[in-house]
């Protein structure tokens, strides 16, 4: 089993009039993408602010690698908020020396990363505007380098998909999937389901201050697996029985809902025996599905 | 600690090379420059020597000023002298016609010519009046006097020492308003600083590498080392632009030698004189003193306004508060320099919001060390509170979007 990089147990965060977080739980993997998912205002934002010591929690703990999270441990994290910016009357380059000089590296190392950064994602030339004169795609492209130039072994993006393009997007997917592959353990949280199944190998849900799930992306998966299946058929029309009922069908495709106690072979065998059958398949439920299923359950 | 270093580093940098900060730097002391050259130009202008003519006329014979040479000539000379000035060598003609005094001229007049002729005209009307009623001048002339006092303050051992309200006056009003200056520019700085690290949303992304108060203190610390270095460049180049002034346009050698010895030699003599009672160390210390606690303390909460609020126009309903005591004690300089050891300036100079004006307004008449050594302590002091509310009220409102910041918000974010 995987050794994980971070661990917060049982974290409670209460301001006056409400609860932000309630017991939460998570374990990032080492070397995981971890996705944060969750409706607006379920406390993910606070989680993160948490992890990243920008606010105490008011009961539970937080361990990184093993140890109580304290406070050197900011150099192994890099935090790229949601309400995220830059100083705009200063010049691009200035800027990401200080930001990374406040992240504890040393000038010359700072400088050295940042133009083998700034090369690689070509906007060296950037190097002496004012932010000012950027759009907010490549404003945002800056902040993504100064949040990674520390190399620290935990990741932490909020939302970070907001205010790209689709092709700045795909450059910074590719980023991310490259340092998750170079080791790097990343938190990313989100409400777009499809970026999760596309790069998230664990997830947690939470939802109004709760964990509600959490776990490797394929078991939640298989948990919310159900008994539909879908047919298609040479055109003939499958009807109810005692094997199944039709819950759905759109031209020869028909969405079936085993009976209970009812085995899949079992079905497949009587359709097999009545129909020519041109494609018998499991539904499995996408993580939009089951988003929204967890949070109507729980 | 070393983080703390490039916050004040970059707050620093960021504004010293910001055009308004170089504009200023300069303009100030050019300002200051002309304040202080225009007034010895204007009266080297005055005392250049002048011809004026005079129309023939029986009553008035006005003798020859300092400056003005009076010339009587016939009217026919002065029809013609009012249509070409210019190739006669005098400066106006003085027409008179029974009791109408008119000055013709082919520029403007100034203003210290026409006085000097006004006083002159009037001196012979008044001495010819005194000799009609039968009065001899003279005993007018004798009967007048002109006296001085001089202050002495005793001290408990019965030694006198010179006291010179009028200077204690001057040093008081000007560190007064100097440090009423400071704290609300450089306060002000603070805030929009702030504020600007809040609309522009990069307050997150630092504060995930250092304490809200380190970045707080940063940036305090920062602002007041711009309002130092402008200081002193003012201080420096004022100086400066005044002597190159000096020496380049106004020819000292110009004046008549013994005018600028007797001034000179009289004005080092009054300012030993005058500064004698006067305990300049320890006003300028105070001064350092007063000048950054003084700053400190409504900086910092200058700092948690900027935090409670999304934009700057939202500020108005915070600001009051603070600015009140430092507008009253700005208001309360006059009547405090009037009764300097009154139980209203004894309060003031106490209370810290106040302490850091007013107490320096007092400071020059003499103030008794137990007085100055508590009100110090309590600024001290207050400073450290102050400081300490606003880095909670900063570290909550700094993360806080589009919420509109009430009194009660603000306290219930002090205890989260």
């Amino acid at each position: 089993m995987k050794e994980n990089l971070l661990i917060v147990k049982d974290v409670t965060k209460k301001y006056k009039d409400y609860t932000a977080l309630l017991n939460a739980n998570i374990s990032v993997p080492k070397g995981s993408i971890y996705g944060l998912l969750g409706p607006n205002g379920a406390g993910k934002t606070t989680l993160m602010r948490i992890i990243n010591q920008i606010t105490a929690p008011d009961s539970g703990s937080v361990f990184f690698e093993g140890l109580k999270l304290e406070k050197h441990h900011i150099s192994e994290i890099g935090y790229l908020p949601e309400e995220r910016g830059l100083y705009k009357k200063m010049k691009v380059g200035e800027q990401a020396l200080y930001l990374a000089q406040l992240k504890g590296m040393n000038y010359t190392e700072a400088l050295e990363k940042l133009r083998f950064w700034f090369t690689k994602l070509d906007i060296l030339d950037w190097w002496n505007k004012k932010v000012e004169e950027l759009s907010k795609g490549m404003a945002q492209k800056i902040q993504f380098v100064v949040t990674v130039i520390h190399e620290p072994k935990l990741l932490i993006f909020d939302e970070p998909f907001s205010g790209f393009d689709p092709i700045n997007a795909a450059i910074i997917r590719e980023e991310i999937l490259e340092l998750s592959k170079q080791g790097t353990t990343i938190i990313f949280s989100t409400h777009r389901m499809e970026s999760v199944e596309e790069i998230c190998d664990h997830i947690a849900l939470i939802n109004k201050s709760k964990t509600i799930l959490e776990g490797p992306i394929q078991s939640i998966k298989k948990k919310f697996t159900n008994k539909n299946y879908e047919v298609i058929t040479n055109g003939s029309k499958l009807t109810d029985n005692e094997f199944y009922k039709v819950t759905n069908k759109k031209e020869d495709a028909f969405q079936i809902q085993l009976l209970e106690g009812i085995k899949a072979k079992d079905a497949l065998a009587f359709i097999n025996k009545n129909h020519e059958i041109f494609s018998y398949k499991k539904e499995i439920p996408s993580m939009e599905d089951i988003f929204i299923k967890a949070v109507n359950n729980a | 600690m070393h983080k703390i270093w490039l916050i004040i580093k970059r707050e620093y940098l960021v504004r010293v090379r910001k055009k308004s900060f170089v504009v200023m730097t300069i303009l100030g002391p050019l300002l200051m420059a002309a304040l202080l050259i225009v007034p010895i130009y204007l009266a080297k202008e005055s005392q250049e020597e002048r011809k004026i003519a005079i129309n023939q006329q029986q009553k008035y014979h006005l003798n020859n000023t300092e400056y003005l040479q009076f010339t009587i000539i016939p009217d026919y000379e002065a029809k013609k002298l009012t249509s070409n000035f210019n190739e006669s060598p005098y400066y106006a003609l003085l027409y008179i016609k029974g009791d109408d005094f008119t000055l013709y001229s082919d520029q403007q007049i100034t203003l210290s010519v026409s006085k000097t002729i006004k006083r002159e005209i009037e001196k012979i009307i008044e001495i010819d009046n005194l000799k009609k009623a039968g009065i001899d001048p003279q005993i007018i002339e004798d009967a007048s006097s002109n006296i001085n006092i001089t202050t002495k303050l005793v001290s408990e051992d019965g030694n006198t020492t010179n006291s010179h309200s009028e200077a204690s006056m001057g040093i008081g009003f000007i560190s007064g308003i100097l440090i009423y200056m400071f704290i609300f520019m450089y306060g002000t700085m603070v805030m929009r600083g702030v504020i600007e690290e809040k609309t522009s949303r990069i307050v997150e992304v630092i504060i995930s590498s250092v304490k809200p108060f380190q970045l707080m203190m940063g940036k305090i610390i920062g602002v007041a080392l711009v309002g130092l270095s402008q200081f002193v460049l003012w201080i420096f180049l004022t100086v400066l632009i005044s002597t190159v002034v000096e020496v380049a346009f106004l020819d000292t050698s110009s004046i008549p030698n013994e005018i600028s010895a007797n001034n000179q030699s009289a004005i080092i003599a009054q300012i030993a004189n005058v500064t004698g009672g006067i305990n300049l160390i320890q006003i300028f210390l105070s001064f350092l003193f007063y000048f950054i606690a003084g700053y400190l303390m409504y900086s910092s909460l200058f700092a948690a306004i900027g935090s409670a609020v999304d934009a700057e126009a939202d500020t108005q309903q915070f600001i009051l508060p603070i600015t009140i005591p430092l507008i009253l004690s700005f208001l309360l300089i006059q009547p405090i320099m009037d009764n300097p050891d009154g139980a209203l300036a004894f309060w003031m100079s106490i209370i810290p919001f106040t302490s850091p004006v007013i107490m320096m307004v007092r400071l020059p008449f003499g103030v008794a060390n137990w007085q100055l050594l508590l009100s110090m302590v309590v600024l001290v002091s207050t400073f450290v509170a102050t400081t300490w509310i606003a880095g909670r009220i900063y570290r909550t409102g700094i993360l806080m979007y589009g919420k509109k910041a009430s009194y009660k918000e603000l306290w219930k974010w002090l205890r989260y």
